[in-house]
C-alpha cells in the first residue's frame, strides 16, 4: 500500500491495523502526503514503483541544492540500473546510503522526502530487490529486460501462431515441430503467450 | 551586543547574535569545508545560497543536517563537525557533484586554483561511487570571458557578483532540476548580453566554468613572424602583480624584471601604457576645463559633470543601460586604446613601419580590456589599434613556457620615448585617481601657473562627493 504520493513509502500487511492520520503513517515510516492511497499486489514491482516517483522528483527538482539535483538524478538511474538487471551486488548498499543522505542534507522539503519511496520499498520488501540484483529476476514480471519468454517443447505443437502474431520475427521452427523464441530480438510484448492455444509460452 | 553561547564540537564558545556556524567555529581553530559560499572580505559581501551543501553539520535535536554557512547560532546550541553521519554525507554530496563535472583537470586552465580540486582533495575523495550521466551545455565564446557550463557546480558566485555587487544583472540561475545552470536569459551568448566583462564573475568562479580568453599563443605567432614588429604596452597594475605568479610577495614591484622578460621573449619595443595614460588625462583635463568654462559662460547644452571613460566595462555599462547619458563621459580614448593609436601612427611612421606590420599587445590586469581592443571603433580598415590584450597571468605563463627564470632577471628601463611617464598617470588605479590627475592638469591649463603641491588628497576614496582646493 503505498500512501503520501512521491514523497511518502510503501506499507506492508503488517501495518493495516495502522489508523490514517498524520503522526500514525509518519511513525509507520510513510506520511499523509496528497492524500492519496494506492493499493497494489504481487504484480507490482516495488523498484519500479519506486522508479516511477522518483521519475517525478528528478522532474520536480528546482536544482538549487547539490543532493537533490544530482542525488535524485543518481537515484534514478541506479534504480533503472536495477531494472534493467545491469546492478552489482553493491548498487543495495550505495544506493541505501545515497537515499539517506539526500534526505539528510536537501534544501527543502522535496529533497528531504523525495528518497521515501525507496527506502521505503527497501525496508518492506528487501527481497525483491535482493532478487532483481542477485537473480537477475523480477517476482512481479514487470521488468521487461529481467523476463524471457520461453516455449516448453514438450506442450508446444509446431501450429506455427506464435511466429505468425510474433511482431519482429523472433520466433523459428517448422510446422509441427516445436519452435522457439530468440531472446536477443524478442521485444517482450507478449503477444505469443496470448495466442498460444496450448499454454506451451511461460514468462521466466 | 546581543550573544549567544553555544558547543562546538564540544568547546564551549560565546559569539555575537547572528553569527553563523561557519563564523563561529573559525573562531575556534574549526575550519568546515565549504564550496558554495564565498565572502568578499573588502566589501564585506557574502554568497551564501546553501546550494553545494557541503558545509553540513550535525545539530542536537535537530532533524536533518545543518549546512553551517547558513545557519545562525543559537544559545544552547550543540554541534558537531565531524561526526561519522557529517562526514559520510559530506564525502557522498561531493561525490555527487563531482559525478557531475568533466574530469579534466589535467588540462583545466583552473587546474592548481580551483576551489573544486582542494575541496575534494581536503575531503580525501579517490573514487566516485554514483557515476551516470553528466549535463552538457552550449560553450560561449567572447572576445574576453569563456563559459564552459558543463564545469559549473551552481555555486552561484558568479549570480551574485554580477547581480548584487556589480548590478550588472546579466547572469542568473535557468532551467531546473539536472538542468539548471547559470547563464545569461534564454541561455544567450555573453556577446548578445548586456554584459561589460568586467571579468568580476571569472575571478570569483570556483572551477574552469568562466574563464579567460586567452591569447598567449596568438601573441607567440605575432613574436616568431619575421615580417611583424611587436610592440607591447604594460599598465601599471601588471608590475605590482606579476611577481606573485613567481613566488613573489604579492604587491612586489618588479617593473625591471618585466621589461627584462618581455624583451627575452621577443617583444621588439617594450612601453608603457602609463605615457599614453598621461595623454588621457591632458585630454581630460582640458576638456573638463572646456566643458566648465562653457557652462559659466551659460552654456545650457554643456554636459556636466564628466566621467571617466577609461574603463571599458563603465563605458558598456553606461551604454547598456543610461544610453541617453553616453555624451556624459570624457571623450577622450582609454589609455590601452590611445596607446595604440599612438603605436600605429606616431611610432609607426616615425619607425618607417607599416601601420599592418605592426602588432600591439597590452598587458592588462582587466578582462574588459579584451573586449575593448575588439571594438569597431578602435580599428582603422579593419586593423585593430591594439591586437590583443593579454592579462597578467597570460603573461607569467608566456614567461614560464619561455623558460626563463623571472626571479634570476636583471632589470632593464623601458624603450623611449613612450616609456616615460608622470606620476598623475600612475594614480589612475586607485579610486579617484583620475579625476585627481584631471585636475592637476586642468589647474595649470586654467591657472597657467604651476601646481606646487599636486596631491588632491580629499578627491581620493569612496565618498560619493568629494571636494578640494588647491
Amino acid at each position: 500500500m503505498q500512501t503520501g504520493g512521491p514523497s511518502g513509502g510503501c506499507l506492508t500487511e503488517k501495518h493495516l491495523d495502522t489508523p490514517i492520520d498524520y503522526e500514525h503513517l509518519l511513525a509507520s515510516g510513510s506520511m499523509m502526503g496528497s492524500g492519496g492511497m494506492i493499493v497494489m499486489d504481487e504484480d507490482d514491482c516495488m523498484v519500479s514503483m519506486a522508479k516511477f516517483y522518483l521519475e517525478f522528483t528528478v522532474e520536480e527538482s528546482c536544482g538549487k541544492c547539490a543532493p537533490c539535483r544530482i542525488g535524485n538524478k543518481r537515484l534514478h538511474e541506479m534504480l533503472d540500473k536495477i531494472t534493467l538487471g545491469k546492478a552489482d551486488e553493491g548498487e543495495l548498499t550505495r544506493l541505501r546510503n545515497l537515499a539517506n543522505v539526500i534526505k539528510d542534507t536537501s534544501l527543502c522539503g522535496l529533497g528531504q522526502t523525495s528518497p521515501n519511496p525507496v527506502l521505503s520499498t527497501m525496508d518492506n520488501f528487501p527481497e525483491e530487490y535482493g532478487i532483481h540484483v542477485h537473480d537477475g529476476k523480477c517476482p512481479a514480471g514487470q521488468c521487461k529486460a529481467l523476463m524471457h519468454y520461453i516455449i516448453d517443447s514438450h506442450l508446444c505443437v509446431g501450429c506455427t501462431l506464435c511466429s505468425r502474431v510474433c511482431p519482429v520475427d523472433a520466433i523459428s521452427g517448422d510446422k509441427k515441430t516445436p519452435h522457439i523464441i530468440d531472446s536477443s530480438i524478442c521485444i517482450k510484448c507478449g503477444a505469443c503467450m496470448d495466442k498460444c492455444k496450448f499454454g506451451a509460452i511461460s514468462v521466466q | 551586543m546581543d550573544i549567544v553561547k553555544l558547543t562546538i564540537d564540544d568547546k564551549t564558545l560565546v559569539v555575537e547574535k547572528g553569527t553563523t556556524l561557519l563564523e563561529a567555529a573559525k573562531t575556534i581553530g574549526i575550519n568546515i569545508p565549504s564550496l558554495c559560499y564565498m565572502k568578499l572580505e573588502d566589501l564585506n559581501f557574502e554568497n551564501k545560497p546553501g546550494g553545494c551543501r557541503v558545509c553540513v553539520v550535525e545539530v542536537e535535536g535537530r532533524r536533518n543536517l545543518a549546512p553551517a554557512c547558513k545557519t545562525v547560532c543559537e544559545e544552547g546550541m550543540k554541534v558537531q563537525t565531524h561526526t561519522v553521519r557529517v562526514v559520510n554525507a559530506r564525502r557522498t554530496v561531493m561525490e555527487l557533484i563531482l559525478s557531475d563535472h568533466p574530469a579534466e583537470c589535467l588540462t583545466c586552465a583552473k587546474s592548481g586554483e580551483c576551489d573544486l580540486q582542494t575541496v575534494a582533495q581536503k575531503l580525501g575523495i579517490r573514487e566516485i561511487h554514483y557515476q551516470g550521466e553528466q549535463s552538457h551545455y552550449k560553450g560561449d565564446k567572447s572576445p574576453a570571458i569563456i563559459r564552459d557550463m558543463d564545469k559549473c557546480i551552481m555555486c552561484r558566485r558568479c549570480e551574485t557578483v554580477c547581480n548584487e555587487v556589480q548590478t550588472v544583472g546579466v547572469l542568473s540561475a535557468i532551467n531546473r532540476g539536472f538542468e539548471a545552470v547559470v547563464a545569461p536569459a534564454f541561455e544567450m551568448d555573453l556577446d548578445h548580453s548586456t554584459c561589460t566583462y568586467c571579468g568580476q564573475c571569472v575571478a570569483v568562479c570556483p572551477t574552469g566554468a568562466l574563464t579567460e580568453r586567452d591569447y598567449t599563443w596568438k601573441v607567440i605567432e605575432a613574436l616568431v613572424d619575421p615580417t611583424k614588429t611587436v610592440v607591447v604596452q604594460t599598465a601599471p597594475a601588471v608590475r605590482a602583480a606579476l611577481g606573485e605568479s613567481f613566488g613573489m610577495e604579492p604587491g612586489t614591484l618588479v617593473t625591471g624584471k618585466m621589461v627584462t622578460a618581455l624583451r627575452k621573449l621577443g617583444f621588439d619595443y617594450v612601453f608603457d601604457t602609463d605615457f599614453a595614460a598621461d595623454l588621457t588625462i591632458m585630454e581630460e583635463g582640458a576638456e573638463i576645463l572646456d566643458r566648465l568654462s562653457k557652462h559659466l559662460s551659460g552654456d545650457k547644452e554643456v554636459k556636466l559633470p564628466i566621467l571617466t571613460s577609461c574603463c571599458p566595462g563603465w563605458v558598456s555599462f553606461l551604454e547598456h543601460n543610461f544610453a541617453d547619458m553616453k555624451d556624459v563621459p570624457s571623450t577622450a580614448k582609454s589609455p590601452q586604446q590611445m596607446f595604440g593609436a599612438i603605436a600605429k601612427s606616431y611610432l609607426a611612421k616615425k619607425l618607417g613601419v607599416k601601420r599592418e606590420d605592426m602588432v600591439v599587445v597590452s598587458v592588462m590586469p582587466c578582462l574588459a580590456k579584451k573586449y575593448e581592443c575588439t571594438r569597431e571603433e578602435f580599428s582603422v580598415n579593419g586593423d585593430p589599434d591594439v591586437n590583443m590584450s593579454i592579462s597578467t597571468r597570460e603573461l607569467a605563463q608566456l614567461i614560464r613556457n619561455a623558460n626563463i627564470d623571472f626571479k634570476q632577471l636583471t632589470d632593464e628601463e623601458f624603450d623611449n620615448p613612450m616609456g616615460e611617464s608622470t606620476g598623475a598617470s600612475v594614480i589612475f588605479g586607485t579610486t579617484g585617481g583620475v579625476i585627481e590627475a584631471a585636475v592637476r592638469t586642468a589647474y595649470e591649463l586654467y591657472t597657467k601657473k604651476e601646481l606646487k603641491k599636486v596631491d588632491f588628497e580629499e578627491l581620493r576614496g569612496m565618498d560619493g562627493i568629494r571636494q578640494a582646493t588647491g
